[in-house]
């Protein structure tokens, strides 16, 4: 804000400006092994996806110091896509323009399947450690496609089991943020409760995410009289209806799924927190590569790992290890290397199935016990062990 | 019978939020006939800068109403000097200009307060204490009103009263009238024009940073998002009021909380922004200016 | 004002910034380990700033007052701005439209030019186009539309479930997308005839979140908020293309839409329908009494507007090959109508360098990583602080009655 800024000097300027971004654009350079990560890194949700960005570093800086990858120095090239589907285009070119060889990303499902298209044509490998829809995995439309999570359906499944096994209500309202992950979790969740018919839904319902209140919700769950609540959703929103739960006294169980099981969800919850059970990737930080991961996070970057930090970096080096064993870049020997070979990861040790999904990668649920999430026994048979 | 009670006691609560914020635009829109898309943006510093405040003030060992009193306080300050700034430095320069660009302003000055506090503080969300008292006598009432729903209504019935009793009977009030009836015709009879239009924005924050305090400890929850969406309803219920309408705000802002509440209640909270919507435009439709906007005959 | 007292008002404004900001920048608040950061150099460096800022600003402000006493009193004939000249003269710009041409039509060829530039390049086309539709409107007929993304919606939409129910291609979807948006938009016209200023706008918003909210509800129609994947790009007579070359295609097809909308709105412009609505936006109990239909004025402002965020909304769909309600917030609107405004209303040149700024910042802004919402929220204030009639004013045609001309017969 230096410059003269009338208007035609401003013009000018950008157009200067403008011009040198476009030069600026780096030519292909040096032999290295480029890792593309893309993800939300601002904006509401960056929260979700800096910790895989960390992880990504991490791994890394790890392989480098072993000499690299096929003799190369690994490089992060790591870009921005808000979670938004229109920026996620803009992010997948630029990664594929400047040459990346496997791409980690990208953390919203609705991001990935946008950029999905980009890198099968482009003929890259993807892996997200955090995009749950079914589709990706399940339609067969992505064959590029790989993740370290596991789909909605699974964690929708364990938690409708949970609530009508384990808890044994009989009617359960389904709440959920109008989103994709979230509505796509919801709708999976009264599919699996209808079919069983152990147990009724009373009310299905959407919410307005970043409402002044949900009394009215609120209200009309408990004229239902469900004795359970399941939520499809974020961590904020969860919060909020908990709490207006609380307020009126109300005992309803409140399920919900991994966007819930976040600590900043206890921190905001408080007290009303207590006692909720939230789903989330099976608690795998007693794995001493999930130990060292963690404590190498801490170190460097002295922040908490946070969401999908370890699916992050067990993403992240399971591709740099399936270029090492297929000892090529090239599409198709990354993609059998990734379903062929198992790898030592902090999530355990993981290969991929036909459709990319990881196997050996599940889902637990968790409950809030004195401001910490704590593993209960999902003791209902049919859970934990989502292979399919 | 209990049941439509309750959703009837929760649109009133919404709605008295929303009248709160909504008096800002129309206060604002009454002036200087700007739709200041920053004012959501105030209502967010607000409750932000009270959540500072109280955590500052209990981790030095502060507890019960004096806190509240402090951090509403400050808070109220703060709305106030920023709603202050935004208008000398994004809007007055644009007094004479063509009607789209200061509306341009403001929305990049929503972007910017937005992205501001962001990076300042944090993109997730904060826990907000609950700092409205609790009050024991309302136990026997069952669980129909909640003291925090209690205190809302009160505090925004209080605030209206005083501002009524501002507009109409002080000498600040008579200006800001007058200024909103013809700005040229209220500078020749000697108001100070632009000490006016800087009050109606002070005193407009000032609403939004109580609308935000009480919100915020309602809900127990904030981020730098929260302005935009409760912004845009506010001035929904602004217009469907009849904007530049004091009167017309509240009570818009009332119909535009029961609407959603009953829409959730008795049909499903998926439509809810829906029918908010849907019954703007019908009552537009019949009546073009509002439930209580003055029509203006249009001359050449 | 001499020196000094600028001195001291610049220190009254560095101190009521360092207090402004204390409580968001200064101090922040840990509530789970409960602990207070105070971040004290913020505002050694908020009040620096704000200092130096202030004397700069107060420069530009004085200029402006002084350029704008100069504007507002023209001279006839050279007090036209110079761009404005360089408008009006073909021999001046018709070079320097040759060169943009050739560059272009070299630009996905430049050693520079990755898939990515191109790509960008092409969202900025694709805005240019969405941005000379809403100009219709807004800028042409002076309605004030803060819901034209409805439409866009529309348009990707049509072409998405078109071809997933249908599996039509992308050339049969363009005109279907863009007659699809034209009925909407005649449908929105009709109840909000009688409604004006700002309270059209509230209802034009209101129909874009209505339609937003529709979409990502109504499972059964679109598929809610997972949206539609796997839309196919455009073809070319079946020829296979890989990312790089399908990129390009999308660009030279984008910029051949683009001269076209460009053609059109100009032709309309001076049209008669075209100077009606110039009428409607000047005055409209004027304009009628001059034996103007103002409905049929403003009905046909929505459709053709509409019309134009349809063909875009098709192309989105192509390009991204995936649609969610999510691409149509309230923002978009809100980036759209800026394009509009910050280029300059009514003005086809002052779109296209707004749509240039508005959608490559960002972009080019990346490096500027968290901050680039923040200095493209400054921007925009400070755009139109400067320059608040927009980059480039619109002329309006001025019809001088010359007898030399009615004898040729020619319509100039």
């Amino acid at each position: 804000m230096k410059i003269r800024l009338s208007g035609r000097v401003f013009l000018s300027w950008f157009i200067i400006a403008g011009l040198a971004g476009l030069f600026a654009s780096p030519a292909a350079a040096a032999d290295t092994i480029k890792l593309g990560v893309a993800g939300s890194h601002s904006g509401d949700l960056a929260s979700y996806g800096l910790p895989t960005k960390r992880a990504a570093e991490l791994v890394a800086k790890e392989f480098n110091a072993k000499g690299g990858v096929l003799g190369k120095k690994v490089e992060i090239l790591s870009e921005d896509d808000v979670c938004k589907p229109e920026l996620a285009t803009n992010t997948a070119t630029k990664l594929v323009s400047r040459g990346a060889h496997v791409v980690l990303g990208h953390i919203c499902s609705g991001a990935t399947k946008t950029a999905l298209g980009i890198y099968k044509d482009a003929g890259i490998v993807t892996m997200s450690s955090s995009a749950t829809n079914p589709e990706l995995t399940q339609s067969g439309k992505y064959p590029n496609f790989f993740r370290t999570i596991a789909s909605d359906d699974a964690q929708a499944k364990l938690d409708a089991d949970f609530a009508m096994d384990v808890l044994k209500v009989k009617k359960i309202a389904i709440l959920h943020d109008k989103g994709d992950y979230g509505k796509g979790l919801a709708e999976f969740a009264r599919g699996f409760i209808e079919a069983s018919k152990k147990a009724q839904v009373v009310v299905f319902e959407g919410i307005t995410p970043g409402a002044v209140d949900y009394s009215a919700v609120v209200n009309k769950i408990k004229q239902s009289g469900a004795e359970a609540v399941i939520y499809g959703g974020y961590h904020p929103e969860a919060s909020s209806i908990v709490i207006q739960m609380r307020k009126k006294k109300m005992g309803t169980l409140f399920i919900s799924d991994d966007g819930v099981k976040d600590d900043t969800f206890i921190k905001v919850a408080g007290k009303a927190a207590e006692g909720v059970y939230a789903s989330g990737p099976k608690d795998t930080t007693k794995n001493p590569l999930a130990i060292a991961a963690i404590a190498a996070n801490k170190s460097t970057y002295n922040t908490d790992p946070g969401a999908f930090f370890l699916n992050g970096y067990a993403a992240a080096q399971a591709l740099l290890n399936a270029i090492q064993k297929a000892k090529s870049t090239k599409y198709e020997d990354i993609a059998k290397a990734l379903r062929t070979y198992p790898v030592d990861t902090p999530l355990g040790k993981i290969k991929f199935d036909k459709r990319g999904d990881a196997i050996g990668v599940g889902f637990s649920m968790y409950q809030v016990r004195n401001g910490v999430y704590v593993e209960v026994p999902a003791a209902a048979p049919a859970t934990a062990k989502k292979k399919k | 019978m209990d049941y439509f009670l309750e959703l009837f006691l929760g649109g009133l609560t919404r709605g008295s939020i929303y009248a709160l914020i909504a008096l800002g635009y129309t206060m604002v829109y009454g002036i200087i006939e700007l739709i200041n898309f920053a004012h959501g943006e105030i209502y967010m510093i607000g409750a932000f800068t009270a959540l500072i405040v109280s955590s500052v003030l209990a981790f030095a060992g502060m507890s019960g109403p004096s806190v509240l009193f402090l951090a509403a306080s400050v808070a109220i300050i703060y709305s106030a000097a920023y709603g202050f700034t935004v208008e000398k430095i994004a809007y007055k320069p644009l007094r004479q200009a063509p009607r789209l660009s200061p509306l341009i302003s403001a929305i990049g000055m929503s972007i910017f307060l937005q992205n501001y506090v962001m990076l300042a503080q944090t993109s997730d969300f904060l826990p907000f204490p609950s700092l409205l008292p609790e009050l024991p006598f309302l136990e026997k009432y069952g669980l129909r009103i909640g003291s925090s729903e209690l205190i809302i209504l009160l505090t925004t019935a209080v605030s209206m009263v005083l501002l009524m009793l501002l507009i109409k009977l002080t000498k600040m009030g008579k200006a800001m009238r007058a200024t909103a009836q013809d700005r040229n015709m209220a500078m020749l009879v000697g108001v100070d024009v632009n000490r006016t239009i800087s009050y109606t924005f002070i005193i407009g924050s000032v609403l939004a940073a109580i609308g935000g305090v009480l919100i915020a400890s309602h809900i127990g929850r904030i981020n730098f998002y929260i302005g935009f969406i409760a912004g845009i309803k506010a001035f929904t219920a602004a217009v469907l009021g009849g904007i530049g309408s004091i009167p017309g705000a509240v009570l818009g802002a009332f119909i535009l909380g029961w609407t959603e509440s009953f829409a959730t209640g008795y049909v499903s909270s998926d439509y809810e922004d829906v029918f908010a919507f849907v019954l703007l435009v019908l009552i537009l439709i019949v009546r073009p200016s509002g439930l209580l906007g003055r029509s203006t005959v249009q001359k050449v | 004002m001499n020196a000094f007292a600028r001195i001291r008002q610049s220190l009254i404004i560095a101190l009521w910034f360092m207090f402004l900001t204390f409580p968001v920048l200064v101090v922040r608040v840990n509530t789970i380990e409960k602990v207070v950061e105070w971040r004290w150099p913020n505002m050694v460096y908020v009040g620096i700033g704000s200092f130096l800022i202030s004397f700069v600003w107060r420069y530009l402000l004085e200029r402006k007052a002084q350029g704008g006493e100069k504007e507002i009193y023209p001279a006839p004939a050279t007090g036209k701005p110079v761009m404005q000249r360089l408008m009006a003269e073909p021999r001046l710009y018709r070079p320097f439209l040759i060169a943009l041409s050739l560059f272009g039509l070299a630009f996905p060829f430049l050693p520079f030019a990755s898939t990515y530039q191109i790509n960008i390049v092409t969202n900025a086309l694709l805005y240019i186009m969405l941005g000379l539709g809403l100009n219709i409107v807004v800028g042409l007929a002076g309605l004030l539309h803060l819901g034209y993304v409805a439409f866009y919606a529309v348009g990707a939409y049509s072409y998405a479930l078109l071809y997933y129910h249908f599996g039509i291609g992308f050339w049969a979807a363009l005109p279907i997308g863009a007659l699809f948006a034209a009925i909407f938009g005649i449908i929105l016209g009709f109840p909000v005839l009688r409604l004006r200023g700002d309270y059209l706008a509230i209802v034009t918003l209101g129909f874009a979140e209505i339609t937003r909210l529709v979409l990502e509800n109504w499972n059964g129609f679109s598929f809610g908020p997972s949206g539609i994947a796997g839309i196919p790009r455009p073809g070319l007579f079946g020829i296979e293309m890989d990312l790089h070359q399908g990129t390009i295609y999308i660009y030279f097809l984008m910029i051949a839409l683009c001269l076209f909308t460009i053609f059109v709105v100009n032709r309309l412009q001076n049209s008669r329908i075209g100077r009606a609505w110039v009428a409607l936006r000047e005055d409209e109990v004027a304009c009628e009494a001059m034996g103007v239909d103002p409905t049929m004025a403003k009905l046909t402002a929505f459709a053709l507007g509409s019309t134009w965020a349809g063909l875009a909304g098709v192309i989105f769909a192509a390009k991204t090959t995936f649609v969610n309600p999510a691409s149509f917030t309230f923002l978009e609107s809100a980036m759209i109508l800026s394009i509009v405004v910050l280029g300059g209303m009514g003005s086809i040149v002052g779109v296209i360098i707004g749509a240039f700024i508005l959608i490559l910042l960002p972009e080019y802004l990346r490096a500027f990583s968290e901050y680039r919402m923040l200095l493209f929220g400054m921007i925009m204030v400070v755009m139109m602080i400067f320059r608040p009639q927009g980059i480039i004013v619109g002329i309006r045609q001025i019809y001088e009655f010359k007898k030399t001309a009615v004898k040729e017969g020619s319509r100039r």
